[in-house]
Protein backbone atom coordinates (compact mmCIF):
# COMPACT_ATOMS: atom_id res chain seq x y z
CA UNK A 1 0.00 0.00 0.00
CA UNK A 2 2.66 2.43 1.07
CA UNK A 3 4.65 1.87 -2.10
CA UNK A 4 1.79 2.79 -4.44
CA UNK A 5 0.90 5.98 -2.56
CA UNK A 6 1.36 9.15 -4.57
CA UNK A 7 2.22 12.24 -2.58
CA UNK A 8 2.69 15.26 -4.79
CA UNK A 9 3.20 18.52 -2.95
CA UNK A 10 5.18 21.72 -3.23
CA UNK A 11 5.13 24.00 -0.24
CA UNK A 12 7.09 26.77 1.36
CA UNK A 13 6.82 27.19 5.09
CA UNK A 14 6.86 30.59 6.74
CA UNK A 15 8.07 30.96 10.33
CA UNK A 16 5.44 30.08 12.90
CA UNK A 17 2.68 27.51 12.78
CA UNK A 18 1.32 26.08 9.54
CA UNK A 19 -1.48 23.56 9.87
CA UNK A 20 -1.71 20.58 7.56
CA UNK A 21 -5.33 19.50 7.54
CA UNK A 22 -6.94 16.56 5.81
CA UNK A 23 -8.84 13.30 6.33
CA UNK A 24 -7.10 10.10 7.42
CA UNK A 25 -5.13 8.63 4.55
CA UNK A 26 -4.61 12.01 2.89
CA UNK A 27 -0.85 11.62 3.20
CA UNK A 28 -0.24 13.92 6.15
CA UNK A 29 2.06 11.60 8.07
CA UNK A 30 3.76 10.50 4.85
CA UNK A 31 4.55 14.14 4.15
CA UNK A 32 6.12 14.59 7.58
CA UNK A 33 8.08 11.33 7.30
CA UNK A 34 9.52 12.47 3.96
CA UNK A 35 10.54 15.84 5.38
CA UNK A 36 12.17 14.13 8.37
CA UNK A 37 14.00 11.69 6.10
CA UNK A 38 12.28 8.59 7.50
CA UNK A 39 10.77 7.87 4.09
CA UNK A 40 12.54 8.50 0.85
CA UNK A 41 10.41 9.93 -1.97
CA UNK A 42 11.07 8.79 -5.53
CA UNK A 43 11.81 12.33 -6.50
CA UNK A 44 11.89 15.69 -4.79
CA UNK A 45 13.82 18.45 -3.10
CA UNK A 46 13.81 19.65 0.49
CA UNK A 47 15.62 22.72 1.73
CA UNK A 48 15.64 24.37 5.15
CA UNK A 49 17.01 27.86 5.61
CA UNK A 50 19.17 27.54 2.49
CA UNK A 51 20.49 24.11 3.52
CA UNK A 52 19.75 21.34 1.04
CA UNK A 53 18.49 18.19 2.79
CA UNK A 54 17.22 16.19 -0.13
CA UNK A 55 17.64 16.40 -3.87
CA UNK A 56 16.90 13.07 -5.45
CA UNK A 57 18.25 14.10 -8.87
CA UNK A 58 21.56 15.23 -7.38
CA UNK A 59 21.66 12.23 -5.05
CA UNK A 60 21.72 14.36 -1.94
CA UNK A 61 19.97 12.74 1.01
CA UNK A 62 20.96 13.97 4.46
CA UNK A 63 20.19 11.16 6.96
CA UNK A 64 17.66 11.90 9.75
CA UNK A 65 20.24 12.34 12.56
CA UNK A 66 21.83 15.21 10.63
CA UNK A 67 18.68 17.01 9.45
CA UNK A 68 18.14 19.18 12.55
CA UNK A 69 14.43 18.49 12.39
CA UNK A 70 12.35 17.87 15.50
CA UNK A 71 9.43 15.51 15.09
CA UNK A 72 6.80 14.78 17.73
CA UNK A 73 4.96 11.62 16.73
CA UNK A 74 1.33 10.86 17.38
CA UNK A 75 2.34 8.30 20.01
CA UNK A 76 5.07 10.67 21.26
CA UNK A 77 7.62 7.81 21.38
CA UNK A 78 9.16 8.80 24.69
CA UNK A 79 11.77 6.24 25.76
CA UNK A 80 9.82 4.32 28.39
CA UNK A 81 12.86 2.94 30.21
CA UNK A 82 14.38 6.37 30.79
CA UNK A 83 13.53 9.17 33.18
CA UNK A 84 12.04 12.40 31.91
CA UNK A 85 15.44 14.04 32.39
CA UNK A 86 17.24 11.35 30.37
CA UNK A 87 14.64 11.71 27.62
CA UNK A 88 15.11 15.46 27.36
CA UNK A 89 18.92 15.14 27.46
CA UNK A 90 18.97 12.33 24.86
CA UNK A 91 19.57 14.61 21.87
CA UNK A 92 22.31 16.58 23.66
CA UNK A 93 24.92 13.81 23.85
CA UNK A 94 27.55 15.89 22.04
CA UNK A 95 27.21 18.83 24.42
CA UNK A 96 29.63 19.35 27.34
CA UNK A 97 27.94 18.37 30.61
CA UNK A 98 27.48 21.83 32.17
CA UNK A 99 25.94 23.22 29.00
CA UNK A 100 23.73 20.17 28.67
CA UNK A 101 22.47 20.55 32.23
CA UNK A 102 21.55 24.19 31.69
CA UNK A 103 19.81 23.42 28.38
CA UNK A 104 17.76 20.65 29.99
CA UNK A 105 16.84 23.03 32.79
CA UNK A 106 15.77 25.69 30.30
CA UNK A 107 13.57 23.19 28.44
CA UNK A 108 12.05 22.01 31.72
CA UNK A 109 11.13 25.59 32.55
CA UNK A 110 9.77 26.43 29.10
CA UNK A 111 7.44 23.43 29.13
CA UNK A 112 6.88 23.35 32.89
CA UNK A 113 7.94 19.78 33.60
CA UNK A 114 10.74 20.40 36.09
CA UNK A 115 9.01 18.51 38.88
CA UNK A 116 8.90 15.36 36.70
CA UNK A 117 12.66 15.17 36.07
CA UNK A 118 13.31 11.96 37.98
CA UNK A 119 10.08 10.18 37.01
CA UNK A 120 10.00 7.40 34.45
CA UNK A 121 8.60 8.55 31.12
CA UNK A 122 5.88 5.88 31.21
CA UNK A 123 4.70 6.87 34.68
CA UNK A 124 3.46 10.38 33.92
CA UNK A 125 0.11 11.56 32.53
CA UNK A 126 -0.72 12.07 28.85
CA UNK A 127 -0.50 15.86 29.02
CA UNK A 128 2.82 15.64 30.86
CA UNK A 129 4.17 13.21 28.28
CA UNK A 130 3.15 15.67 25.59
CA UNK A 131 5.13 18.45 27.27
CA UNK A 132 8.14 16.19 27.75
CA UNK A 133 8.03 15.13 24.09
CA UNK A 134 8.04 18.79 23.01
CA UNK A 135 10.87 19.64 25.42
CA UNK A 136 12.89 16.65 24.22
CA UNK A 137 12.62 17.42 20.53
CA UNK A 138 13.11 21.17 20.89
CA UNK A 139 16.13 20.83 23.20
CA UNK A 140 18.31 20.13 20.16
CA UNK A 141 17.59 23.62 18.68
CA UNK A 142 16.03 22.25 15.50
CA UNK A 143 15.39 24.31 12.38
CA UNK A 144 11.90 22.91 11.89
CA UNK A 145 9.33 21.28 14.15
CA UNK A 146 6.96 18.61 12.87
CA UNK A 147 3.91 17.76 14.97
CA UNK A 148 1.78 14.76 13.99
CA UNK A 149 -1.62 15.09 15.68
CA UNK A 150 0.14 15.52 18.99
CA UNK A 151 -2.78 16.84 21.03
CA UNK A 152 -5.64 14.73 19.72
CA UNK A 153 -6.03 12.71 22.91
CA UNK A 154 -5.99 15.67 25.30
CA UNK A 155 -8.85 17.74 26.65
CA UNK A 156 -9.36 21.34 25.55
CA UNK A 157 -7.83 23.03 28.59
CA UNK A 158 -4.63 21.02 28.43
CA UNK A 159 -4.40 21.50 24.67
CA UNK A 160 -4.66 25.24 25.07
CA UNK A 161 -2.06 25.55 27.78
CA UNK A 162 0.42 23.37 25.88
CA UNK A 163 -0.10 25.36 22.69
CA UNK A 164 0.48 28.57 24.65
CA UNK A 165 3.79 27.25 25.93
CA UNK A 166 4.77 26.22 22.43
CA UNK A 167 3.88 29.64 21.02
CA UNK A 168 5.80 31.40 23.78
CA UNK A 169 8.82 29.21 23.12
CA UNK A 170 8.62 29.84 19.41
CA UNK A 171 8.28 33.60 19.85
CA UNK A 172 11.94 33.50 20.90
CA UNK A 173 13.19 30.75 18.58
CA UNK A 174 11.12 31.59 15.54
CA UNK A 175 11.25 28.39 13.51
CA UNK A 176 8.62 27.02 11.13
CA UNK A 177 6.24 24.54 12.75
CA UNK A 178 4.20 22.08 10.70
CA UNK A 179 1.17 20.95 12.67
CA UNK A 180 -0.78 18.01 11.28
CA UNK A 181 -4.36 17.37 12.29
CA UNK A 182 -7.58 15.89 10.99
CA UNK A 183 -9.65 17.75 13.55
CA UNK A 184 -11.62 20.74 12.37
CA UNK A 185 -11.89 22.01 15.95
CA UNK A 186 -8.10 22.10 16.28
CA UNK A 187 -7.75 24.08 13.06
CA UNK A 188 -10.22 26.67 14.33
CA UNK A 189 -8.52 26.82 17.72
CA UNK A 190 -5.05 27.34 16.26
CA UNK A 191 -6.38 29.73 13.64
CA UNK A 192 -3.23 29.97 11.54
CA UNK A 193 -2.29 29.29 7.95
CA UNK A 194 -3.85 26.05 6.76
CA UNK A 195 -2.79 23.70 4.02
CA UNK A 196 -5.48 21.22 3.06
CA UNK A 197 -4.16 17.86 1.90
CA UNK A 198 -6.32 15.26 0.23
CA UNK A 199 -5.24 12.08 -1.52
CA UNK A 200 -1.64 13.20 -1.52
CA UNK A 201 -2.30 16.63 -3.04
CA UNK A 202 -2.56 20.12 -1.64
CA UNK A 203 -6.06 21.23 -2.58
CA UNK A 204 -6.26 24.53 -0.77
CA UNK A 205 -4.17 27.02 1.22
CA UNK A 206 -5.17 30.03 3.31
CA UNK A 207 -6.67 30.97 6.65
CA UNK A 208 -9.03 28.41 8.23
CA UNK A 209 -11.99 30.63 7.40
CA UNK A 210 -11.08 31.06 3.74
CA UNK A 211 -10.20 27.43 3.23
CA UNK A 212 -12.70 25.51 5.26
CA UNK A 213 -15.87 27.60 5.49
CA UNK A 214 -16.42 27.82 1.76
CA UNK A 215 -15.17 24.50 0.48
CA UNK A 216 -15.34 23.96 -3.23
CA UNK A 217 -14.59 20.28 -3.32
CA UNK A 218 -16.86 17.63 -1.89
CA UNK A 219 -14.02 15.51 -0.47
CA UNK A 220 -12.92 18.56 1.45
CA UNK A 221 -16.48 19.13 2.61
CA UNK A 222 -16.66 15.68 4.11
CA UNK A 223 -13.30 16.18 5.73
CA UNK A 224 -14.28 19.46 7.30
CA UNK A 225 -17.49 18.29 8.83
CA UNK A 226 -20.36 18.87 6.41
CA UNK A 227 -22.77 16.14 7.41
CA UNK A 228 -25.19 16.87 4.56
CA UNK A 229 -23.98 16.43 1.02
CA UNK A 230 -26.49 16.36 -1.84
CA UNK A 231 -26.24 16.11 -5.60
CA UNK A 232 -28.35 18.69 -7.39
CA UNK A 233 -28.97 20.63 -10.57
CA UNK A 234 -29.01 24.40 -10.85
CA UNK A 235 -32.53 25.35 -12.01
CA UNK A 236 -32.60 29.11 -11.80
CA UNK A 237 -30.27 32.09 -11.53
CA UNK A 238 -31.45 35.27 -9.80
CA UNK A 239 -28.49 37.53 -10.06
CA UNK A 240 -30.32 40.60 -8.76
CA UNK A 241 -31.11 38.72 -5.54
CA UNK A 242 -27.61 37.17 -5.46
CA UNK A 243 -29.05 33.70 -5.26
CA UNK A 244 -29.71 30.64 -7.35
CA UNK A 245 -31.98 27.64 -6.89
CA UNK A 246 -30.75 24.07 -6.82
CA UNK A 247 -33.08 21.09 -7.25
CA UNK A 248 -31.88 18.01 -5.34
CA UNK A 249 -31.56 14.92 -7.50
CA UNK A 250 -32.96 12.80 -4.69
CA UNK A 251 -35.99 14.21 -3.00
CA UNK A 252 -37.07 16.68 -5.66
CA UNK A 253 -37.03 19.64 -3.29
CA UNK A 254 -35.52 22.98 -4.25
CA UNK A 255 -33.03 24.87 -2.16
CA UNK A 256 -31.92 28.46 -2.50
CA UNK A 257 -28.17 29.02 -2.37
CA UNK A 258 -25.76 31.93 -2.85
CA UNK A 259 -24.70 32.51 -6.46
CA UNK A 260 -21.98 30.10 -7.48
CA UNK A 261 -19.79 29.65 -10.52
CA UNK A 262 -22.17 27.09 -11.98
CA UNK A 263 -24.50 27.87 -14.90
CA UNK A 264 -28.19 26.97 -15.00
CA UNK A 265 -28.56 23.24 -15.70
CA UNK A 266 -25.14 22.43 -14.21
CA UNK A 267 -24.75 19.51 -11.81
CA UNK A 268 -23.45 20.65 -8.44
CA UNK A 269 -22.99 19.34 -4.92
CA UNK A 270 -24.63 21.01 -1.97
CA UNK A 271 -23.00 20.93 1.45
CA UNK A 272 -24.86 21.88 4.63
CA UNK A 273 -23.62 21.53 8.18
CA UNK A 274 -25.94 19.60 10.51
CA UNK A 275 -25.50 22.39 13.06
CA UNK A 276 -26.68 25.04 10.54
CA UNK A 277 -30.18 23.57 10.15
CA UNK A 278 -33.05 24.67 12.42
CA UNK A 279 -36.07 22.54 13.25
CA UNK A 280 -39.55 24.01 13.82
CA UNK A 281 -42.61 22.13 15.02
CA UNK A 282 -44.97 24.54 13.27
CA UNK A 283 -44.63 26.10 9.86
CA UNK A 284 -42.58 29.26 10.52
CA UNK A 285 -43.48 32.66 9.05
CA UNK A 286 -41.69 35.95 8.81
CA UNK A 287 -38.21 34.54 8.67
CA UNK A 288 -35.24 35.74 6.66
CA UNK A 289 -34.28 32.13 6.06
CA UNK A 290 -35.36 31.27 2.53
CA UNK A 291 -35.42 27.52 2.75
CA UNK A 292 -38.31 26.02 4.71
CA UNK A 293 -38.92 22.38 3.98
CA UNK A 294 -41.64 20.19 5.49
CA UNK A 295 -40.56 16.76 6.66
CA UNK A 296 -40.72 14.09 9.33
CA UNK A 297 -38.22 12.87 11.90
CA UNK A 298 -37.23 9.32 11.03
CA UNK A 299 -34.59 8.77 13.68
CA UNK A 300 -33.32 10.47 16.80
CA UNK A 301 -30.16 9.46 18.57
CA UNK A 302 -28.32 10.93 21.53
CA UNK A 303 -24.61 11.45 21.01
CA UNK A 304 -22.91 12.86 24.08
CA UNK A 305 -24.44 16.24 24.83
CA UNK A 306 -26.43 16.51 21.63
CA UNK A 307 -29.09 14.81 19.58
CA UNK A 308 -28.64 13.79 15.98
CA UNK A 309 -31.91 13.74 14.06
CA UNK A 310 -32.52 12.35 10.59
CA UNK A 311 -35.33 14.24 8.88
CA UNK A 312 -36.92 13.04 5.64
CA UNK A 313 -38.37 15.79 3.43
CA UNK A 314 -42.04 15.32 2.47
CA UNK A 315 -41.32 14.98 -1.23
CA UNK A 316 -41.04 12.08 -3.63
CA UNK A 317 -37.83 10.14 -3.13
CA UNK A 318 -37.39 11.85 0.24
CA UNK A 319 -34.06 13.57 0.73
CA UNK A 320 -32.80 12.89 4.26
CA UNK A 321 -31.18 15.72 6.24
CA UNK A 322 -28.97 15.26 9.28
CA UNK A 323 -29.65 17.84 11.98
CA UNK A 324 -27.82 18.47 15.26
CA UNK A 325 -29.88 19.57 18.27
CA UNK A 326 -29.09 20.39 21.86
CA UNK A 327 -30.64 18.23 24.58
CA UNK A 328 -32.70 21.24 25.66
CA UNK A 329 -34.12 21.90 22.18
CA UNK A 330 -35.16 18.28 21.86
CA UNK A 331 -36.91 18.38 25.25
CA UNK A 332 -38.68 21.73 24.84
CA UNK A 333 -39.90 21.00 21.30
CA UNK A 334 -40.91 17.48 22.42
CA UNK A 335 -39.27 16.05 19.38
CA UNK A 336 -39.67 12.35 18.72
CA UNK A 337 -39.57 9.93 15.83
CA UNK A 338 -42.45 10.36 13.30
CA UNK A 339 -43.18 13.89 14.43
CA UNK A 340 -43.75 16.28 11.48
CA UNK A 341 -41.28 19.18 11.47
CA UNK A 342 -40.06 21.99 9.25
CA UNK A 343 -36.42 22.30 8.27
CA UNK A 344 -35.16 25.89 8.18
CA UNK A 345 -31.92 26.63 6.35
CA UNK A 346 -30.36 30.02 5.67
CA UNK A 347 -29.31 30.59 2.08
CA UNK A 348 -25.73 31.26 3.15
CA UNK A 349 -25.55 27.97 5.04
CA UNK A 350 -25.93 26.15 1.72
CA UNK A 351 -22.50 25.74 0.18
CA UNK A 352 -22.22 24.91 -3.50
CA UNK A 353 -19.25 22.74 -4.41
CA UNK A 354 -17.52 21.92 -7.62
CA UNK A 355 -17.85 18.19 -7.94
CA UNK B 1 30.27 -35.12 38.07
CA UNK B 2 32.91 -34.38 35.42
CA UNK B 3 30.28 -34.93 32.77
CA UNK B 4 27.93 -32.42 34.37
CA UNK B 5 30.61 -29.75 34.75
CA UNK B 6 31.57 -30.30 31.13
CA UNK B 7 27.94 -29.90 30.04
CA UNK B 8 27.53 -26.66 31.97
CA UNK B 9 30.83 -25.32 30.63
CA UNK B 10 29.80 -26.20 27.09
CA UNK B 11 26.37 -24.62 27.48
CA UNK B 12 27.85 -21.44 28.96
CA UNK B 13 30.43 -21.09 26.16
CA UNK B 14 27.82 -21.73 23.52
CA UNK B 15 25.28 -19.23 24.87
CA UNK B 16 27.87 -16.47 25.19
CA UNK B 17 29.19 -17.05 21.65
CA UNK B 18 25.66 -17.28 20.27
CA UNK B 19 24.65 -14.04 21.94
CA UNK B 20 27.61 -12.24 20.38
CA UNK B 21 26.89 -13.61 16.90
CA UNK B 22 23.12 -13.63 17.27
CA UNK B 23 22.60 -9.98 18.21
CA UNK B 24 23.99 -8.37 15.06
CA UNK B 25 22.45 -11.08 12.90
CA UNK B 26 19.02 -10.72 14.51
CA UNK B 27 19.26 -6.92 14.23
CA UNK B 28 20.03 -7.29 10.57
CA UNK B 29 17.23 -9.77 9.94
CA UNK B 30 14.71 -7.73 11.92
CA UNK B 31 15.35 -4.30 10.41
CA UNK B 32 16.69 -4.83 6.92
CA UNK B 33 14.67 -5.94 3.96
CA UNK B 34 16.38 -7.41 0.99
CA UNK B 35 15.38 -9.93 -1.63
CA UNK B 36 17.30 -12.99 -0.49
CA UNK B 37 16.38 -12.54 3.17
CA UNK B 38 14.04 -15.52 3.26
CA UNK B 39 16.93 -17.84 2.36
CA UNK B 40 18.94 -16.68 5.35
CA UNK B 41 15.88 -17.02 7.56
CA UNK B 42 15.45 -20.61 6.35
CA UNK B 43 19.10 -21.37 7.07
CA UNK B 44 18.83 -19.93 10.56
CA UNK B 45 15.79 -22.12 11.27
CA UNK B 46 17.29 -25.25 9.70
CA UNK B 47 18.66 -26.79 12.94
CA UNK B 48 15.09 -26.87 14.27
CA UNK B 49 14.02 -29.48 11.74
CA UNK B 50 17.28 -31.19 10.83
CA UNK B 51 17.99 -34.54 12.57
CA UNK B 52 20.98 -34.04 14.89
CA UNK B 53 22.76 -36.88 13.13
CA UNK B 54 22.62 -35.03 9.80
CA UNK B 55 23.99 -31.82 11.29
CA UNK B 56 26.53 -33.79 13.34
CA UNK B 57 27.66 -35.77 10.33
CA UNK B 58 28.41 -32.72 8.19
CA UNK B 59 30.06 -30.88 11.07
CA UNK B 60 32.24 -33.94 11.68
CA UNK B 61 33.30 -33.98 8.03
CA UNK B 62 33.97 -30.24 8.06
CA UNK B 63 36.03 -30.48 11.26
CA UNK B 64 38.01 -33.54 10.17
CA UNK B 65 41.55 -33.40 8.79
CA UNK B 66 40.24 -33.06 5.20
CA UNK B 67 37.38 -30.69 5.96
CA UNK B 68 37.69 -26.92 5.45
CA UNK B 69 37.48 -26.04 9.14
CA UNK B 70 39.74 -28.91 10.12
CA UNK B 71 42.40 -27.67 7.68
CA UNK B 72 42.27 -24.14 9.07
CA UNK B 73 42.56 -25.50 12.60
CA UNK B 74 45.49 -27.73 11.60
CA UNK B 75 47.27 -24.75 10.09
CA UNK B 76 46.66 -22.52 13.12
CA UNK B 77 46.91 -24.89 16.08
CA UNK B 78 48.52 -28.01 14.53
CA UNK B 79 45.54 -30.13 15.51
CA UNK B 80 42.07 -30.93 14.18
CA UNK B 81 38.80 -30.09 15.91
CA UNK B 82 36.98 -33.40 15.70
CA UNK B 83 36.52 -35.09 19.07
CA UNK B 84 37.68 -31.99 20.97
CA UNK B 85 35.87 -29.51 23.24
CA UNK B 86 36.36 -26.82 20.60
CA UNK B 87 34.67 -28.99 18.03
CA UNK B 88 31.78 -29.58 20.40
CA UNK B 89 31.38 -25.85 20.93
CA UNK B 90 31.37 -25.28 17.18
CA UNK B 91 28.75 -27.96 16.53
CA UNK B 92 26.57 -26.81 19.43
CA UNK B 93 26.68 -23.21 18.29
CA UNK B 94 25.24 -24.31 14.96
CA UNK B 95 22.70 -26.59 16.57
CA UNK B 96 21.38 -24.01 19.05
CA UNK B 97 21.46 -21.11 16.60
CA UNK B 98 17.70 -20.68 16.13
CA UNK B 99 17.12 -20.79 19.88
CA UNK B 100 19.12 -17.59 20.24
CA UNK B 101 18.34 -15.79 17.02
CA UNK B 102 14.60 -16.28 16.86
CA UNK B 103 13.69 -14.80 20.27
CA UNK B 104 16.01 -11.91 19.48
CA UNK B 105 14.36 -11.27 16.10
CA UNK B 106 10.94 -11.48 17.71
CA UNK B 107 11.77 -8.91 20.37
CA UNK B 108 13.54 -6.58 17.93
CA UNK B 109 10.58 -6.74 15.57
CA UNK B 110 8.11 -6.05 18.38
CA UNK B 111 9.88 -2.78 19.09
CA UNK B 112 7.89 0.41 18.41
CA UNK B 113 9.60 1.74 15.28
CA UNK B 114 8.77 5.29 16.29
CA UNK B 115 11.19 4.92 19.21
CA UNK B 116 13.95 4.19 16.71
CA UNK B 117 12.82 7.09 14.50
CA UNK B 118 12.77 9.39 17.54
CA UNK B 119 16.29 8.33 18.47
CA UNK B 120 17.55 8.98 14.92
CA UNK B 121 15.91 12.41 14.75
CA UNK B 122 17.52 13.30 18.07
CA UNK B 123 20.85 12.82 16.34
CA UNK B 124 21.71 9.31 17.54
CA UNK B 125 23.73 6.97 15.32
CA UNK B 126 22.47 3.44 14.66
CA UNK B 127 24.89 2.01 17.19
CA UNK B 128 23.80 4.46 19.88
CA UNK B 129 20.16 3.67 19.15
CA UNK B 130 20.97 -0.03 19.48
CA UNK B 131 22.76 0.33 22.80
CA UNK B 132 20.51 2.97 24.39
CA UNK B 133 17.07 2.03 23.12
CA UNK B 134 16.88 -1.41 21.51
CA UNK B 135 19.00 -3.37 24.01
CA UNK B 136 17.37 -2.19 27.23
CA UNK B 137 13.87 -2.58 25.80
CA UNK B 138 14.67 -6.05 24.43
CA UNK B 139 15.96 -7.34 27.75
CA UNK B 140 13.20 -9.95 28.13
CA UNK B 141 13.95 -11.30 24.64
CA UNK B 142 17.68 -11.38 25.32
CA UNK B 143 17.21 -13.26 28.58
CA UNK B 144 14.94 -15.73 26.81
CA UNK B 145 17.47 -16.22 24.02
CA UNK B 146 20.35 -16.91 26.42
CA UNK B 147 18.34 -19.32 28.53
CA UNK B 148 16.90 -21.25 25.63
CA UNK B 149 20.29 -21.74 24.00
CA UNK B 150 21.81 -22.67 27.36
CA UNK B 151 19.11 -25.23 28.12
CA UNK B 152 19.10 -26.58 24.61
CA UNK B 153 22.87 -27.10 24.63
CA UNK B 154 22.71 -28.69 28.06
CA UNK B 155 20.27 -31.28 26.80
CA UNK B 156 21.69 -32.06 23.37
CA UNK B 157 22.77 -35.58 22.60
CA UNK B 158 22.89 -36.57 18.93
CA UNK B 159 25.20 -33.83 17.68
CA UNK B 160 27.56 -34.27 20.64
CA UNK B 161 27.76 -37.98 20.06
CA UNK B 162 28.50 -37.55 16.35
CA UNK B 163 31.08 -34.78 16.72
CA UNK B 164 32.56 -35.33 20.16
CA UNK B 165 32.43 -39.05 20.58
CA UNK B 166 32.65 -40.12 24.19
CA UNK B 167 35.97 -39.04 25.70
CA UNK B 168 35.71 -38.74 29.51
CA UNK B 169 36.45 -35.21 30.71
CA UNK B 170 36.74 -33.86 27.14
CA UNK B 171 33.56 -34.62 25.26
CA UNK B 172 31.49 -36.87 27.53
CA UNK B 173 28.66 -34.55 28.47
CA UNK B 174 25.92 -35.30 30.99
CA UNK B 175 23.45 -36.60 28.43
CA UNK B 176 26.05 -38.98 26.96
CA UNK B 177 26.99 -40.08 30.46
CA UNK B 178 23.38 -41.04 31.10
CA UNK B 179 23.24 -42.99 27.86
CA UNK B 180 26.48 -44.75 28.85
CA UNK B 181 25.14 -45.77 32.24
CA UNK B 182 21.94 -47.07 30.72
CA UNK B 183 23.91 -49.10 28.18
CA UNK B 184 25.87 -50.70 31.03
CA UNK B 185 22.66 -51.29 33.02
CA UNK B 186 23.82 -48.88 35.76
CA UNK B 187 20.35 -47.48 36.34
CA UNK B 188 21.13 -45.92 39.73
CA UNK B 189 23.93 -43.80 38.26
CA UNK B 190 21.85 -42.97 35.21
CA UNK B 191 19.02 -41.89 37.45
CA UNK B 192 21.24 -39.69 39.59
CA UNK B 193 22.59 -37.79 36.59
CA UNK B 194 19.19 -37.59 34.89
CA UNK B 195 17.62 -36.20 38.05
CA UNK B 196 20.34 -33.58 38.43
CA UNK B 197 19.87 -32.52 34.81
CA UNK B 198 16.11 -32.37 35.26
CA UNK B 199 16.38 -30.24 38.38
CA UNK B 200 18.96 -27.87 36.87
CA UNK B 201 16.84 -27.37 33.76
CA UNK B 202 13.73 -26.70 35.78
CA UNK B 203 15.39 -24.32 38.22
CA UNK B 204 17.12 -22.35 35.46
CA UNK B 205 13.99 -22.08 33.36
CA UNK B 206 11.68 -21.07 36.18
CA UNK B 207 14.18 -18.55 37.53
CA UNK B 208 14.46 -17.00 34.12
CA UNK B 209 10.76 -16.93 33.38
CA UNK B 210 10.22 -15.36 36.78
CA UNK B 211 12.83 -12.66 36.17
CA UNK B 212 11.62 -12.17 32.64
CA UNK B 213 8.10 -11.61 33.82
CA UNK B 214 9.19 -9.02 36.35
CA UNK B 215 11.25 -7.17 33.74
CA UNK B 216 8.45 -7.47 31.26
CA UNK B 217 5.92 -6.10 33.67
CA UNK B 218 8.10 -3.18 34.63
CA UNK B 219 9.03 -2.17 31.12
CA UNK B 220 5.91 -2.92 29.18
CA UNK B 221 2.84 -2.89 31.35
CA UNK B 222 2.50 0.77 32.12
CA UNK B 223 3.57 1.59 28.60
CA UNK B 224 0.91 -0.57 27.00
CA UNK B 225 -1.71 0.87 29.32
CA UNK B 226 -1.31 4.39 27.96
Amino acid sequence: MQSSFVLDVALELPLGITIVFGPSGAGKSTLLDCIAGLLKPDTGRIEIGGELLLDVERRIDVPPPKRKIAYVFQNLALFPHMTVEQNVAYGLADMPAPQRASRVKAMFEAFRVEQLAKRKADEISGGEQQRVALARSLATSPQLLLLDEPLTALDEGLKKSIMEDLRRWNAAQNIPILYVTHSRAEVDALGERVIVLDQGKIISTGTPHEVLDAPRRSSLAQASGFENLFSGVVTEFRETDGVMRVRLVRGACEIETPLGHAAAGAAVRLAIRAGDILLATERPYGLSARNVIAGKIISLEQRGTMFVAQVAADTDGAAVFTVHLTLGAKRILELEVNRPVWLVIKTHSCHVLED
Amino acid sequence: MDALILSVRLAACVSVILLLIGMPLAYWLAYWNWRGKFLLEAIVALPLVLPPTVLGFYVLIALGPHGPIGKVSEALFHRGLAFTFGGLVFASVLYSFPFTVQPLIASFEAMDRRLLDASALLGASRSRTFVSVILPLSLPGIVTAVVLSFAHTLGEFGVVLMVGGNLPGITRTASIDIYDHVQSMEYAEANRMALVLLIISFVVLSAVYGVNRRIGRRVWASWAAR
